[in-house]
């Protein structure tokens, strides 16, 4: 879907990005990581033609990124706002003319997304006069209404409180079910670990990690496990398979974390403990991308 | 190209459609005619506003006892009593002056518990000069009558000879139209650069900027606000001039109709023998007291379609000109307050133009400092303003509008290289330096 290609943007004496590239594919839900500052504005800009790479290209469906597909393309800025004293039925018609839809065209499918998002009576209300929550609603109404192909949203449950970021996620996962690819930039892992097939990971102008969120979290697998039991407390010589690296308990309450041995297996961990009491939860630690994304950030730095 | 017309239309729209639109269009003019009619009305009435001036005479040769007469609020009398006593009556009261003339009338004197007004000093002056010539006049041996004919008015009425015959100059009228375009190009100048300016700076602080460029080139946008603004201005003006054409054209053919019928009635009155006389009076009278007849014919004489064609591209380019660095500024900056740094440069060309067209450039249309001032883009709209009244030679008019044009181009496509990194920084306290910097980068 899209192709991004050894991109370079020099800001004067500073570097926002420094040979980055990445492969977005068609119907998938991407995540674009990283701290602040590291890039990521820099380059949503390039691919919204906002700016201009200084080199490297952008292929979109394998064709060169150009004007013409503006309109394919919708984009909710992280720091997003509205004409203030704008009614919102018009503004939003507006911005959808921009993007190329006729009047007529704009007036039904918003009325259309405001029914669906229960702001039907907003019609003639100025922005002004909306609650911050109400006003992202209406933005991401005005990001969606041309039907992109590629949606690109820029931390779109900020501002949102829990009901309302439900509604909006729901709603994204709908357009990704209907064919749009969702390129997703934002801090919050959790998010990042529920929506996204892939993600890629950009740090002081460069991609440091890129790949299928599976396939990534599957290599930060360290054989480490977590056990909780009631009984009694394991002798543990060195004869078994695996190493305890934190031991807890509370009364006859065990919480332990276990190393398993290279080429060892998760079963001679159970099998060892079923005959010191009654196991309640035993499950693979593998590190969130919350970990992975700070671990690999630390790394850099 | 269609989403300019949308940005153009929208800016027009939003701000056409706006309350204070309405009602700066219709009331400007109508304040602006009260104003003229407040203060003609003052200056005509002035000295009835003013409380009575009674000025006791003491006049020690007896020249001018009886002579001087009431004028205005001013009012004589006169007293035989000594000067001290005279004096001794007027101390404490407001209101009463003591002209004291004593034997050698170049000594004397007006003596107030209040300063005597300048205007009141003057008119006592005048009057007492007149009847001393007179007297000596008379005492020379001539006439009363002889003396009473010889005295005229004159006003010169400025001609102009061109090919097709003599035409009234109308340097008064000349100057009132030369200042009034000229301070309605500056004054909107500034109003209408200041709303794209604060147009500019709404749209990054609400932050609705990023939106529209992820549809449209910033220049677009730039273009589209301009011009959209511009209409704005071209609509309040062209409103304006409707407005006041009707205005003027009414009352002159009014104050027009009202003269001829004076005159006419005047002489219908008096009998055949006394008709020349009464021609005399009438025409006299139409010579020093009908200067509004002759305003108007002046105006009338002005060859509008050209000042307002001139006026109309001036106000455009000289608009567009300027609103381009004003937007240029309005995307540096984060709020209105930050602005200050940058108007200076802005400010101080059309200041600068607009004193020296008062001062100067008003008395002398044709030296050369008022032809380069005419000239450079800058300042060429409000100087040239002044000058055209006056008469420009169609070389000068047409280099003028060709460099504003070219220098319309020059500062837009500086300010738009400057804008189109502007708008997407924020946070950033913006410097000469840095603005030079975002110039030079690249696309």
């Amino acid at each position: 879907m899209l192709s991004i290609r050894n991109i370079v943007k020099q800001y004067g004496s500073y570097r926002a990005l420094d040979d980055v590239s990445m492969e977005i594919e068609q119907g998938s839900i991407f995540g674009l990581l990283g701290p602040n500052g590291a890039g990521k504005t820099s380059l949503i800009r390039i691919i919204n033609q906002i700016t201009a790479p200084d080199s490297g290209e952008i292929l979109f469906n394998g064709q060169k990124l150009n004007q013409s597909h503006i309109e394919r393309i919708g984009y909710l800025p992280e720091e997003r706002g509205l004409y203030k004293k704008m009614e919102i039925g018009e503004q939003i018609i507006y911005l959808a003319r921009l993007k190329g839809l006729s009047t007529d065209e704009a007036r039904r499918r918003i009325k259309m997304w405001f029914k669906k998002l229960g702001i039907e009576s907003w019609w003639n209300k100025k922005i002004e006069e909306l609650s911050k929550g109400m006003q992202q609603k209406a933005q991401f109404v005005a990001t969606v209404l041309h039907e992109p192909e590629l949606i690109i949203l820029d931390e779109p449950f900020s501002g949102f409180d829990p009901v309302n970021a439900e509604v909006i996620k729901n709603e994204i996962l709908e357009l990704n079910k209907n064919g749009a690819t969702i390129i997703f930039s934002t801090h919050r892992m959790e998010s990042v670990e529920e929506l996204c097939d892939s993600i890629a990971l950009i740090n002081k102008s460069h991609k440091i990690l890129e790949g299928k969120v599976k396939d990534i979290k599957g290599t930060y697998r360290n054989n480490t496990y977590l056990l909780e039991y009631a009984g009694s407390k394991a002798e543990i010589n060195g004869a078994a398979p695996f190493t305890v690296v934190e031991e807890n308990n509370t009364g006859d309450e065990y919480r332990l974390k276990l190393q398993l041995a290279a080429g060892g297996d998760a079963n001679s961990i159970l099998s060892h403990f079923m005959a010191k009491g009654h196991i309640s939860r035993f499950e693979e630690v593998i590190p969130t991308m919350n970990e992975i994304f700070i671990d690999k950030v630390n790394q850099m730095n | 190209m269609n989403k300019v017309f949308l940005i153009i239309r929208r800016e027009y729209l939003s701000r056409v459609k706006k309350k204070s639109f309405i009602v700066m269009t219709f009331l400007v003019p109508l304040l602006f005619i009260g104003m003229y009619a407040l203060i003609g009305y003052l200056i005509a009435k002035g000295d009835e506003f003013g409380d009575v001036k009674n000025v006791t005479v003491v006049d020690e040769n007896g020249m001018f006892r009886d002579q001087l007469k009431d004028a205005g609020n001013i009012k004589f009398t006169y007293t035989g009593e000594s000067y001290e006593k005279a004096k001794a009556g007027i101390i404490g009261k407001e209101d009463a002056y003591l002209l004291h003339i004593p034997v050698a009338t170049a000594n004397t004197e007006i003596l107030s518990s209040k300063k005597a007004g300048a205007g009141m000093v003057s008119t006592i002056e005048d009057q007492m000069n007149g009847i001393i010539k007179n007297n000596k006049l008379i005492a020379a041996g001539i006439d009363t009558a002889v003396l009473h004919r010889s005295q005229s008015h004159i006003n010169i009425s400025a001609k102009q000879i061109t090919k097709e015959g003599e035409k009234d100059a109308g340097t008064w009228i000349a100057y009132g139209v030369g200042f009034l375009c000229a301070f309605l190009i500056y004054m909107s100048l500034f109003i209408y650069g200041t709303q794209v300016m604060r147009g500019v700076i709404e749209e990054k602080t609400s932050r609705v900027i990023e939106v529209i460029i992820s549809s449209v080139k910033p220049f677009q946008l730039l273009l589209g606000k301009i011009i959209g603004v511009g209409l704005v201005g071209l609509t309040q003006f062209l409103l304006w001039i409707v407005l006041s054409i009707v205005l003027t054209g009414g009352a002159s053919t009014m104050i027009m109709k009202n003269k001829a019928d004076t005159a006419q009635t005047a002489i219908m009155k008096t009998s055949p023998a006394g008709q020349a006389a009464a021609m005399n009076t009438a025409v006299e009278k139409s010579n020093d007291k009908d200067m509004s007849v002759k305003i108007m014919q002046q105006i009338q004489d002005i060859p509008v379609a050209y000042t307002v064609f001139t006026f109309l591209f001036y106000f455009l380019f000289g608009y567009l000109l300027y609103s381009a660095i004003f937007a240029a500024v309005g995307s540096a900056v984060d709020s209105e307050t930050e602005t200050q740094q940058f108007m200076l440069p802005i400010t101080l060309p059309l200041v600068f133009t607009f004193i020296l067209s008062l001062n100067f450039i008003i008395n002398n249309p044709d030296s050369s400092l008022s032809f380069w001032l005419s000239i450079i883009p800058f300042t060429s709209p409000i100087a040239m303003m002044i000058r055209i009244p006056f008469g420009v030679p169609l070389w000068q008019l047409g280099l003028s509008m060709a460099l504003l044009l070219g220098g319309f181009f020059f500062t837009v496509w500086v300010a738009a290289r400057i804008y189109r990194v502007g708008i997407l920084m924020y946070g950033k306290k913006a410097s000469y330096k840095e603005l030079a910097k975002w110039f030079f980068y690249k696309e």
